[in-house]
C-alpha cells in the first residue's frame, strides 16, 4: 500500500488542454500523483485496488488545479491584512493549487532569506504550492537591481516589482537584458506615475462627477508599449501584469504579431466590471490599475478570446477593513479576489468568450508555462493537483465567511455559479461543501 | 417662513446632485424668510434651540466657517468647533472615529469640509446625524451654489434662461460644479472659460459650451462667476505663470464690457486681486460678491432649519 493519496476520480468531465483531453472519464492518483487519465472508460471497468478512496466525480468537471501567477501574500510584514496560511486557504477554496506571490512584503522580498523565509513558512502552512516572485530592484525603490541570481536559486520563479512600475527605462532595459540568464520572466506593473499621479480611478467623464482625480488609460499604455520596445530591444521575457485597458490589449496583439517575446495578464474585475461600480465612493471598487469603460472591457474580453492575453490571475490583494472605511482617497487599492475569480470566469465559458479548456488554459497551463513550475496538467506523473467542480451550483458571495482575512471585494452579494467541490491539493482532499 | 411642509428627502446635504429642483427651490423659498431676520436689529430666532451644531473642518477656513457658525447662531443653536489640524491626522485617529466621537457628544448636525472627496457621503452613512457638506476635495460645496443662485435670482428675479458664464479652474474647483449642477437644473444656459488644461472638452454635460477665450465667451452674458485661481491645489504644470494666466483669462474693464450691460460679477471669494479679477471690477456697482457673503448666511439658516425638520419627520 503506497503511503501517499490514492484516488479514483470517476466518471468527470476532465478538461486537461495540455493533453488535448475535453471529455468524460476517470483520472487515477497513486501515492499522490496522476497515474492515469482513463478517457470513456472501458466496460466492464477494471476492479478498484484495495486502499484506494473512490470520489465520484459524477455532473462534475474535473480539472487540473488552478494556478495564480499573481497573488499578495503579505507575510512577511503584513499579517494583518494576510498570512501565507489564511492566503492560501483561500486560494484553495477558490480552486487554485498553485500560486505565486508578489514581492511587496516588509521586508520586500529582494533577496535569498526572504525568499527562503517564504518558502519554509508555505511548506510548513501552506495549503497549496506557493512560488515566489522576486523583486526587480531593491527595495522596489527603481534604482538598482536586486540580486536576481541568488533569488533564483532560492526559488523565486520571476521577477517583479509589481504594485509599483520601474519607472527608469534604462533600469527595465538591464532587468530584461539581465534576466536572459536566468531564463525567466521579468513581470511588468505598467504605470507611468507622472500620468496617474494623485489619480484613484479611472480618468473620464465619471471621475469628474464624483470628484475624483482620474488615471488616464494612457498611463497604462505607455508603459506597456515601453515595455515591449526594450523586450524587443533585449531579447528579454516580458510578461504583463494586469491588462486593464483597450489600447494596451492592442499593443500586446501587435506586439505578439512582431514576434516580440511578451506574454499578458488579465483579472477577473477587468472583464465583469466598468468604472461605475466606483459609484457612490465605494472603495471595494478602488483597485490599481483601476476599473474602466465599457469598450476596455470588451477589449479585454477579446484579447481573452484571440489568445492575446494568456492568462487570467486574480492580483489578490486583501487589505484590513479599517484600510478601506475611509475617505476614497486614503483607502488602499485591490481586491480579495481568490475566492470569486474561478465563478467569474466562468461566465466567460457562458458568454461564449472562451471554452472550458481555453479556460482552463487560461488558469492553470498557461500560468505554469510562463513561470516553469510545471503544473496545470493533469499528465501522468504530475503531483495530484485537481479540482472538482461544480459548474451549476449557485452560492452568494459572503465576504464575511472568506477564508481569506481579506473581505475587500465588490462582489459581496452577488450570486454566481460555480463551486470546486473538491480541491485535491499537497496530499489532501479539500471539500467545500 | 410660509412654506407649506414641504420638506427634504434627505436628512443630509452632501451634493447638488442629490437634490431635485422642488428641494432647491424650497431651500431658496426658505432663504427669502431667513434673510428678513437678518434685516433685523435683533438678528436672532429660537428655531433651533437646543440643537447642537458642529462645524468639522479638515481643510482651513474663516468665511465658509464663519457663516455657517453665524447661521447656527441666528437660529439659536449651539455651535462648537472643532479644527482638525494636519497633525491630528497624522496622529492616525481615523475619520469615522472622529465623526462618531463627535456624535457621541450629542451633535445634531455635523458640518464637514474635507481635503478628499467623498467624505460627506461616508459620514453621511455613518452617522445619525445631519451632514452637510462644506466642501468636499474636487467634488461639491453645494451650500455656495445655493447662495450664488439666491444671490443671482435677488438680482434678476429669476434663473432659468439667463447666461451664465464660469470662468477658470474648473477641473479643480467644487464651487463650479455645484454651480454647473445647480444653475442647469434651475434652467440657466453655462458655459465655460478657462484654458484646455482646467476645462477638458466631453466631461460635462454636451448643452455646456466651452470657451478659451474670455473675448469669444464672455459675449452678452448675464453674469460672469469667477474662480479663485487655487494655488496650493495646482498640480505642476497647468499654466505656465499668473502673469499669464492674467492676461488670457483675467477679468477686466474691457473684457467685462463684452457682457450685457446689467451683467453681474460673482466671486465665492476669497479673491486673488490681479490675477483672476481686477479691483476696478471687483468693487464696481456690477459685483455682487459682498451680497454673496450676506446671502450665504439666510441660505444656511434655511438648509440648517430644513434639515432639522427633515430628521424630526416635519
Amino acid at each position: 500500500m503506497k503511503k501517499g493519496l490514492n484516488l479514483l476520480i470517476r466518471n468527470g468531465h476532465i478538461v486537461d488542454p495540455s493533453q488535448g483531453i475535453d471529455g468524460k472519464g476517470d483520472v487515477l492518483v497513486e501515492d499522490g500523483r496522476i497515474s492515469d487519465v482513463r478517457l470513456r472508460p472501458p466496460e466492464p471497468e477494471p476492479p478498484v485496488g484495495p486502499g484506494i478512496e473512490i470520489i465520484d466525480a459524477e455532473g462534475l468537471y474535473v480539472l487540473p488545479g488552478l494556478v495564480d501567477m499573481h497573488v499578495h501574500l503579505r507575510e512577511p510584514g503584513y499579517e494583518h491584512k494576510e498570512t501565507i496560511r489564511t492566503g492560501t486557504t483561500a486560494a484553495v477554496r477558490g480552486g487554485f493549487t498553485a500560486v505565486c506571490c508578489m514581492p511587496n512584503t516588509k521586508p520586500v522580498n529582494d533577496n535569498e532569506t526572504v525568499t527562503e523565509f517564504i518558502l519554509r513558512k508555505a511548506y510548513a502552512e501552506g495549503a497549496c504550492y506557493v512560488y515566489t516572485i522576486g523583486a526587480i530592484t531593491k527595495g522596489q525603490k527603481g534604482e538598482e537591481l536586486a540580486e536576481m541570481g541568488m533569488m533564483r536559486d532560492a526559488g523565486c520563479v520571476a521577477f517583479s516589482d509589481d504594485g509599483l512600475p520601474v519607472s527608469k527605462s534604462l533600469l527595465m532595459r538591464r532587468a530584461l537584458e539581465y534576466s536572459k540568464v536566468f531564463g525567466v520572466p521579468v513581470i511588468s506593473h505598467a504605470e507611468d506615475l507622472s500620468l496617474s499621479a494623485g489619480g484613484v480611478m479611472n480618468e473620464g467623464a465619471l471621475s469628474v462627477r464624483l470628484g475624483l482625480r482620474g488615471i488616464p488609460a494612457e498611463a497604462e499604455i505607455i508603459m506597456i508599449k515601453r515595455d515591449i520596445e526594450l523586450a524587443a530591444l533585449t531579447g528579454g521575457r516580458l510578461h504583463i501584469a494586469h491588462v486593464s485597458t483597450a489600447g494596451g490589449v492592442a499593443a500586446v496583439r501587435e506586439a505578439k504579431r512582431a514576434g516580440i517575446d511578451v506574454t499578458a495578464e488579465t483579472c477577473p474585475h477587468y472583464f465583469t466590471l466598468t468604472e461605475e461600480a466606483v459609484a457612490g465612493y465605494n472603495t471595494n471598487a478602488k483597485m490599481n490599475p483601476p476599473l474602466r469603460t465599457e469598450r476596455d472591457v470588451e477589449a479585454v474580453k477579446e484579447g481573452l478570446a484571440d489568445g492575446t492575453l494568456d492568462v487570467i490571475a486574480t492580483d489578490h490583494a486583501p487589505h484590513h477593513m479599517d484600510e478601506k472605511l475611509c475617505e476614497f482617497d486614503r483607502a488602499a487599492s485591490g481586491i480579495s479576489g481568490l475566492e470569486t475569480a474561478l465563478p467569474l470566469c466562468l461566465r466567460l465559458v457562458d458568454e461564449g468568450v472562451l471554452s472550458m479548456s481555453g479556460l482552463v488554459e487560461k488558469t492553470a497551463l498557461n500560468p505554469s508555462r510562463i513561470t516553469g513550475i510545471g503544473k496545470g496538467s493533469l499528465r501522468r506523473g504530475s503531483t495530484a493537483d485537481i479540482v472538482l467542480l461544480d459548474r451549476d451550483r449557485e452560492f452568494t458571495v459572503d465576504a464575511e465567511g472568506f477564508a481569506s482575512m481579506g473581505r475587500n471585494t465588490p462582489f459581496d452579494g452577488w450570486r454566481l455559479k460555480g463551486v470546486p467541490v473538491a480541491v485535491i491539493c499537497k496530499g489532501r482532499v479539500h471539500e467545500n461543501g | 417662513m410660509g412654506e407649506t411642509g414641504r420638506q427634504l428627502r434627505s436628512k443630509d446635504i452632501v451634493g447638488i446632485k442629490d437634490l431635485s429642483r422642488e428641494e432647491i427651490e424650497l431651500i431658496l423659498d426658505t432663504a427669502v424668510g431667513f434673510k428678513d431676520v437678518l434685516r433685523r436689529d435683533i438678528k436672532k430666532v429660537p428655531t433651533l434651540r437646543g440643537k447642537t451644531v458642529v462645524n468639522l473642518f479638515f481643510e482651513p477656513s474663516t468665511r465658509t466657517r464663519t457663516s455657517f457658525e453665524l447661521a447656527a447662531k441666528r437660529l439659536s443653536t449651539d455651535v462648537i468647533n472643532f479644527s482638525v489640524s494636519a497633525s491630528s491626522v497624522v496622529k492616525g485617529e481615523s475619520l469615522i472615529d472622529t465623526a462618531t466621537a463627535i456624535q457621541a457628544l450629542g451633535a445634531d448636525v455635523v458640518i464637514i469640509r474635507h481635503s478628499s472627496s467623498g467624505v460627506p457621503h461616508l459620514l453621511a452613512d455613518h452617522l445619525n446625524a445631519s451632514v452637510i457638506n462644506a466642501g468636499d476635495g474636487i467634488n461639491e460645496h453645494p451650500t455656495q451654489a445655493l447662495l450664488d443662485a439666491f444671490t443671482i435670482m435677488e438680482r434678476f428675479g429669476g434663473i432659468s434662461g439667463l447666461s451664465i458664464a464660469i470662468v477658470g479652474d474648473i477641473l479643480h474647483s467644487r464651487v463650479a460644479k455645484s454651480n454647473i449642477y445647480c444653475l442647469r437644473t434651475l434652467g440657466a444656459d453655462v458655459r465655460l472659460i478657462g484654458p484646455p488644461t482646467l476645462i477638458p472638452e466631453g466631461l460635462f454635460d454636451p448643452d455646456i459650451e466651452v470657451f478659451h477665450s474670455m473675448e469669444e465667451g464672455l459675449g452678452d452674458v448675464d453674469v460672469v462667476m469667477m474662480l479663485r485661481i487655487q494655488m496650493e491645489r495646482q498640480d505642476t504644470g497647468f499654466f505656465p505663470t499668473t502673469d499669464e494666466y492674467f492676461r488670457l483669462w483675467g477679468l477686466t474693464r474691457e473684457r467685462l464690457a463684452l457682457a450685457r450691460p446689467d451683467a453681474v460679477v460673482m466671486h465665492p471669494g476669497p479673491m486673488n486681486r490681479g490675477i483672476e479679477i481686477v479691483s476696478d471690477v471687483a468693487d464696481s456697482p456690477q459685483s455682487v460678491i459682498l451680497d454673496q457673503v450676506t446671502n450665504g448666511i439666510a441660505v444656511r439658516m434655511a438648509v440648517l432649519y430644513l434639515l432639522s425638520g427633515a430628521r424630526s419627520g416635519g
